[in-house]
């Protein structure tokens, strides 16, 4: 039965875990994340769920918290944003090695300095490189959604990779939105009653060493292993994707796109600003011009063949960054977007508009001159800082 | 408490055949604390000596389950691993007890790790961290950490013409975890066997948080001869410059030498204290042993004032 809510992503996400019940779940508060932890506290607290919550005295220990439960053989949650994240980074690299299935909700927010506390992708994106799966959220539907099939794809036999799901901080994180529920047992059933863990460090039988130190000789090897696991993620997380859909009908891809097919002039982006970016593709196309919006909900593993096939017909392409790489060169998505686009033989023009750092508002008209610029999109500038104050 | 003979008898944890150096203290501190325990253990390790010259893939030294995670943090992980099996007791799904044990260096606990080992401490997890304390980074190549003592020679403070090694004395690590109100806190060396496993069977007696800070000679960093170790260990608790003793839920209990021997009789056993003996630096000495003595009177003030709130 669909039981539709009005739910805060922040909500949502915390109901998921409590639909999720990990074994354990070690956090540290941190705006705006913290809330997504204070209602799981109370559900402990109140015996809603089995989970021993270990209170942190720090992310850095939250995320060793989680390696140490994982590696024990738990089901482990945890939950983070910004500054948080950026105090994990150390650990984060560590957990994908030894191929743990950590499942952490991470709420984006801007990284200091100076200190901000809403929201932009850097967070998430300086942690690009450390074997962890990324999967954005447009709305809390799907980080909701999301966060209960990011338990399936990080437990995989196949991929055993610790995954994160991001909401945007304050705009999905705080704002009431409507959510479709599954049931408790629908969950339970989806997820599988408990993690099926290769090797236990519990397991007094058969006693294992974790985490060795590995040198000239055997580090490549290990390392290649999770480039490997990273090469099957698509195709799990397609699977839990369909198997998700078949279930309970919402149908999620690794790029979605909108209005797309035809579309000569396409915006691409991940999170909340998809929302936006519709409503001025529809505005667009009542205009007689062929608009369309590619968003990208996986960011890791990368969707380069399905972004190169989906871009493969557009006249022009902005892609949006909430988050700069200080590269001079652009930001992360489009540094991302435009390599895997080269190999196309015909390739559209494509631009960069870095925006929205620190919780700047991207709003409608932002989008309508970004889609103006594309129509003349041989005299903009390769990136440009949308809605920067001059 | 075991005898040798029943000690002998227990599974090994640690095997021979790993990397450290003849004469280690740390492969000492890790067995004789290991075969105390009469249950199941499960080890965590920060990176250090311990860690690196035991687990050099494809081999392992370790006979029982062993995780390292990072530098700082073998407490914070040890809470997760001890929080997932306190998850599986209270589902019912396991009954059988584990003593979980969690090994750093000094630089790793007094040091970076400080935070990691105060939090996990504070939460009240059950397990026993045991700091094999050589007072220095010796894995990276002997660097001066907040537990080594005055006067040390260390490659980031070292004796030169004008400097006479580590200026600061040292953190007393013991009484920061004795400020946790810990149900057991204890201060052991290498070479007091009996002592060392007696302290580690009643940490395993005790459920919670526990702390046992073992000072461990490192035969290169404080450059002795390798069958000194054990011997070094001894004077340093015979001199007071390590007093043995225990805190059992906030009451001090001393192992008292026969006799205080001059902190000297320690300094000179190794290289690290060899420039203080040259002359002119006689009041570094003076300076060591008075720090020595204020810290012994203390501690005994501690045990006679916390004996007395007992009764």
């Amino acid at each position: 039965m669909v039981k539709v809510v009005a739910k805060t992503g922040n909500e949502a996400m915390a109901e998921a875990m409590r639909q999720i019940n990990p074994d354990v779940v070690a956090a540290y508060p941190i705006t705006p994340a913290t809330e997504i932890v204070m209602i799981f506290a109370k559900y402990v607290a109140d015996g809603l769920v089995d989970t021993e919550f270990v209170a942190v005295e720090s992310e850095h220990s939250a995320m060793s918290a989680c390696v140490g439960a994982s590696a024990a053989g738990g089901r482990v949650m945890t939950g983070t944003s910004s500054q948080g994240l950026v105090y994990m980074y150390e650990i984060l690299p560590i957990a994908s090695s030894l191929r743990l299935p950590i499942v952490m909700c991470d709420v984006n927010r801007a990284i200091s300095g100076p200190i901000n506390i809403h929201c932009d992708h850097s967070d998430t994106m300086a942690a690009q490189d450390f074997g962890w799966i990324q999967m954005f959220s447009e709305n809390s539907q799907e980080a909701y959604d999301g966060l209960i099939q990011a338990i399936r794809i990080a437990e995989d036999p196949r991929l055993r990779l610790p995954t994160m799901v991001t909401t945007d901080g304050f705009i999905i994180s705080h704002c009431m939105d409507k959510i479709e529920l599954l049931d408790d047992a629908d969950v339970k059933n989806f997820i599988g009653a408990e993690r099926k863990a290769a090797d236990s460090l519990l397991n007094l039988d058969k006693p294992v060493t974790i985490g060795l130190i590995d040198l000239q000789d055997y580090y490549f090897e290990h390392r290649c292993q999770v480039a490997d696991a990273m090469k099957n993620a698509k195709q799990v997380i397609l699977e839990v994707a369909d198997e998700f859909a078949k279930k309970f009908g919402r149908k999620y891809g690794l790029i979605d796109g909108y209005l797309l097919d035809d579309a000569e002039y396409v915006v691409v982006a991940l999170g909340s600003t998809c929302g936006t970016a519709k409503v001025v593709v529809d505005e667009m196309r009542a205009k007689g011009v062929k608009a369309g919006l590619l968003k990208i909900r996986v960011f890791r593993p990368f969707p380069a063949e399905e972004i190169a096939a989906a871009l493969s017909k557009a006249k022009a392409v902005a892609i949006l960054d909430r988050s700069d790489t200080w590269s001079a060169q652009g930001g992360h998505v489009f540094t991302e977007v435009r390599s895997g686009m080269f190999d196309l033989k015909a390739r559209p023009k494509m631009i960069n508009y870095i925006y929205g750092l620190g919780g700047r508002e991207i709003n409608l008209e932002h989008l309508r001159q970004v889609f103006g610029d594309l129509q003349n999109v041989d005299k903009q500038p390769l990136v440009q800082y949308l809605g920067v104050r001059e | 408490m075991a005898n040798l003979k029943e000690l002998s008898k227990r599974q090994e944890p640690l095997t021979g055949g790993h990397r450290l150096c003849p004469g280690c203290g740390a492969s000492i501190v890790v067995r004789q604390v290991l075969l105390a325990s009469k249950d199941p253990v499960v080890v965590v390790s920060a990176t250090g000596c311990l860690e690196v010259s035991t687990t050099i893939f494809p081999y392992a030294a370790w006979k029982v389950p062993f995780l390292h995670n990072a530098f700082e943090n073998a407490a914070a992980t040890m809470s997760g691993v001890e929080a997932y099996y306190q998850f599986l007791k209270r589902k019912g799904k396991t009954s059988q007890h584990i003593n979980f044990v969690a090994f750093g260096g000094d630089g790793g606990t007094y040091d970076i790790g400080l935070q990691s080992l105060s939090g996990a401490m504070e939460r009240g997890h059950d397990f026993t961290y045991v700091c094999y304390n050589n007072q220095a980074y010796m894995n990276t190549g002997i660097q001066r950490s907040s537990a080594t003592p005055k006067g040390a020679n260390t490659t980031t403070e070292p004796a030169g013409k004008v400097k006479q090694g580590k200026t600061m004395s040292r953190k007393d690590l013991t009484e920061i975890m004795v400020a946790h109100d810990l149900p057991y806190v204890a201060q052991a060396t290498v070479g007091n066997w009996a002592d060392l496993t007696r302290k580690a069977e009643k940490a395993f007696s005790i459920r919670g948080p526990k702390f046992m800070n073992v000072l461990q000679p490192c035969r290169l960093g404080w450059a002795y001869k390798p069958e000194d170790t054990a011997a070094i260990g001894r004077i340093a608790a015979e001199t007071c410059f390590w007093p043995l003793y225990e805190v059992e839920n906030g009451i001090y209990k001393i192992t008292k030498p026969r006799e205080k021997k001059p902190v000297a009789e320690f300094l000179k056993t190794q290289e690290r204290f060899r420039h203080l003996f040259k002359p002119g630096n006689e009041k570094i000495i003076e300076d060591i042993q008075a720090d020595v003595d204020r810290r012994w009177q203390a501690l005994l003030a501690k045990e006679e004032m916390t004996a007395k709130a007992a009764k």
